[in-house]
């Protein structure tokens, strides 16, 4: 009971400053638009139809992924500057369990993802990507999913190391080679040899794999083994997450 | 005992912060760490409250062991850090409504509890105001009413006082004597206020580098070690033939001023100037625990620097 209201309290301070951060709502709800209509846009003038879908919808799905993805990668940095300015210390002096502490500070990094992911389906609506009420329900749970194994990433980062420079540079070294071996924007199918294999053993392919397939009927592999290999990952995550948070 | 320590140390590399200390402090009793800057009063604070590890040596607080059983130790603790740490981002009442939650505050307590805190360190009215348009003080008194909030049965109390304002002061002094006695609380405070220490604590412990150099009620450690002071101005005084006397304790000479602690000045002055001779000019007055801590330490405690210190700390945030 009061390791449930623990995870709550820590959650609802997320919440709340989130909430009170403008600048962090626009810019985590502009960037993915930038991306979505400059790259649509863009590339989808010299790039006719994929796979039977004009360009802009089909990076539809990798769009979402991808916001995911940055904003529940950085949210680690927060607890950088938590510990800096000892915010957390109080939290950590508190007679709960690390597990109930890193739950709480997870769950708040994947209500930010979340609120991106309600506002772009909304934007989903406008631009004809063919979505129905049960393909929004189960791109949200997977999208979700995607989000807990990546700030628990972020997290993990985030509580081993004490500066936000560093934090950066090993973020950048995690989020790009993810997000570009993820065929989030292009099908990885024509890759050399070397790097197609890289994108078998990034879990976010799978994850992108789940999302396009449910809005857009294109799989890769199936919605079981991308799901499989998601939840599998988020374990994992999510076990290294409560572990370093205990080391702190 | 609810804390005990036994030969507890932490060292950073070379630094000894604390250096196999032994403490043991009773229930119900108000204790006080009094040290110059970087004595290892916040260090030894951190291991009883679980966020540090010690290097070596044991310590118990409320009976369980702070390295083996720190989620019970937690349980029985409340703590205000040196460094502030309340949630700039939240307001006041936000942060002890976390609080209530975190520390497992009864439900009905809850809102009770909020309001009680806020009145005695005077915040009702800017409770509900984000925490970073507070002064440093207010800050301060918000974390205090945070620490206390859930009635623990240990509170460690860092540098409590620090850059409020007298009247606060005083009604916090008078708030935890209250609280200490009505619940049975055990509190570890560290100051640098000398007042502080002689009007609140039963027992203090004067450390210095790491190790405790006395300990005792603040009312022995002054008549046993300091007494009255007589500050004597005088052309050649004769250190040695003042220091013969029986009833004087120790001579110090400083500033061409000659300070004497004699016990009971009543009874010894007139005895004391007719063996000095000729003189200046002559003052007395009862020795503080200021007197006690430069005796042991050869330092003096300077008050302003400890504030000095909290300013710098508050800028750099
Ligand atoms: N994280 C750390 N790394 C290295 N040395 C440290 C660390 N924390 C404290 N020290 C050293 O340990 C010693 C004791 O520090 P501590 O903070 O316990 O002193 P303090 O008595 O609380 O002093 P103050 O009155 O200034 O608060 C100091 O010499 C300090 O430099
Ligand atoms: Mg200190």
């Amino acid at each position: 009971m009061s390791e449930i209201e623990a995870i709550y309290a820590v959650w609802l301070r997320e919440a709340k400053i989130y909430a009170r951060e403008k600048e962090r709502i626009i810019s985590s709800i502009a960037s993915p638009l930038l991306w979505l209509f400059g790259l649509g846009a863009g590339i989808g003038s010299t790039v006719d139809v994929i796979q039977g879908y004009p360009y802009q919808v089909f990076i539809y799905p990798g769009i979402i992924v991808m916001s995911v993805l940055f904003t529940s990668l950085f949210y680690g940095i927060y607890i950088i500057w938590d510990r800096k300015l000892d915010f957390l210390k109080e939290v950590l002096v508190a007679p709960v369990s690390r597990a109930s502490v890193f739950a709480g500070k997870m769950l708040g990094g994947a209500t930010d993802a979340m609120i991106q992911v309600v506002f772009l389906l909304i934007i989903g609506l406008f631009i004809n990507v063919p979505l129905t009420p049960l393909i929004i329900i189960e791109s949200f749970l997977t999208l979700l999913l995607i989000a807990i194994a990546m700030v628990s990433i972020g997290l993990v980062i985030g509580a081993n190391l004490n500066n936000p420079e560093g934090f950066s540079l090993v973020i950048n070294f995690v989020m790009w080679p993810m997000f570009f071996f993820s065929g989030a924007l292009f099908p990885v199918n024509n890759l050399p040899r070397w790097l197609y294999a890289i994108t078998y053993i990034n879990p976010l392919t799978y994850g992108v794999d789940a999302v396009r397939g449910i809005i857009l009927g294109i799989f890769k592999f199936s919605l079981l083994y991308d799901l499989s290999i998601m939840l599998l990952f988020a374990m994992i995550t999510m076990a290294a997450g409560v572990w370093s948070f205990r080391r702190m | 005992m609810v804390i005990k320590t036994r030969a507890l140390a932490k060292s950073y590399g070379k630094i000894i912060a604390v250096d196999g200390m032994n403490l043991d402090i009773e229930e119900g009793e108000i204790f006080g760490l009094l040290g110059p800057n970087g004595a290892g009063k916040t260090t030894l604070i951190s291991m009883l409250c679980t966020i540090l590890k010690p290097t070596s040596g044991r310590a118990w607080v409320n009976g369980f062991d702070i390295v083996k059983e720190p989620s019970k130790v937690r349980k029985s603790i409340g703590i205000v850090f040196q460094q502030p740490s309340v949630d700039d981002l939240l307001t006041g009442r936000e942060n002890l409504s976390m609080h209530n939650l975190l520390f497992g505050v009864p439900r009905e307590l809850r809102k009770q509890r909020i309001e009680e805190v806020l009145a005695i360190v005077n915040l009702e009215k800017r409770a509900d105001d984000l925490v970073n348009t507070y002064s440093g003080g207010m800050r301060r008194r918000l974390e205090l009413a945070r620490g206390i909030m859930h009635h623990p049965k240990i509170l460690f109390l860092d540098e409590p006082t620090l850059g409020l304002d007298p009247q606060t002061r005083e009604h916090i002094w008078d708030y935890i004597k209250e609280l200490a006695e009505k619940e049975c609380m055990t509190v570890l405070l560290t100051t640098h206020y000398m007042e502080e220490a002689e009007q609140l604590c039963d027992r203090v412990a004067i450390i210095d580098y790491g190790k405790i150099v006395a300990l005792d009620s603040p009312q022995t450690l002054k008549n046993r070690i300091v007494g009255d002071i007589v500050k004597l101005k005088q052309k050649n005084p004769d250190k040695e033939k003042i220091r013969k006397l029986d009833y004087v304790m120790n001579v110090q000479e400083k500033d061409g001023l000659l300070f004497i602690s004699i016990k009971d000045a009543s009874k010894h002055l007139q005895d004391l100037l007719a063996h000095t001779g000729q003189i200046d000019s002559v003052e007395v007055r009862s020795g503080t625990l200021s007197d006690v801590f430069m005796y042991y330490t050869g330092r003096e405690i300077r008050e302003g620097e400890a504030e000095g210190g909290f300013w710098e700390r508050m800028m750099k945030k």
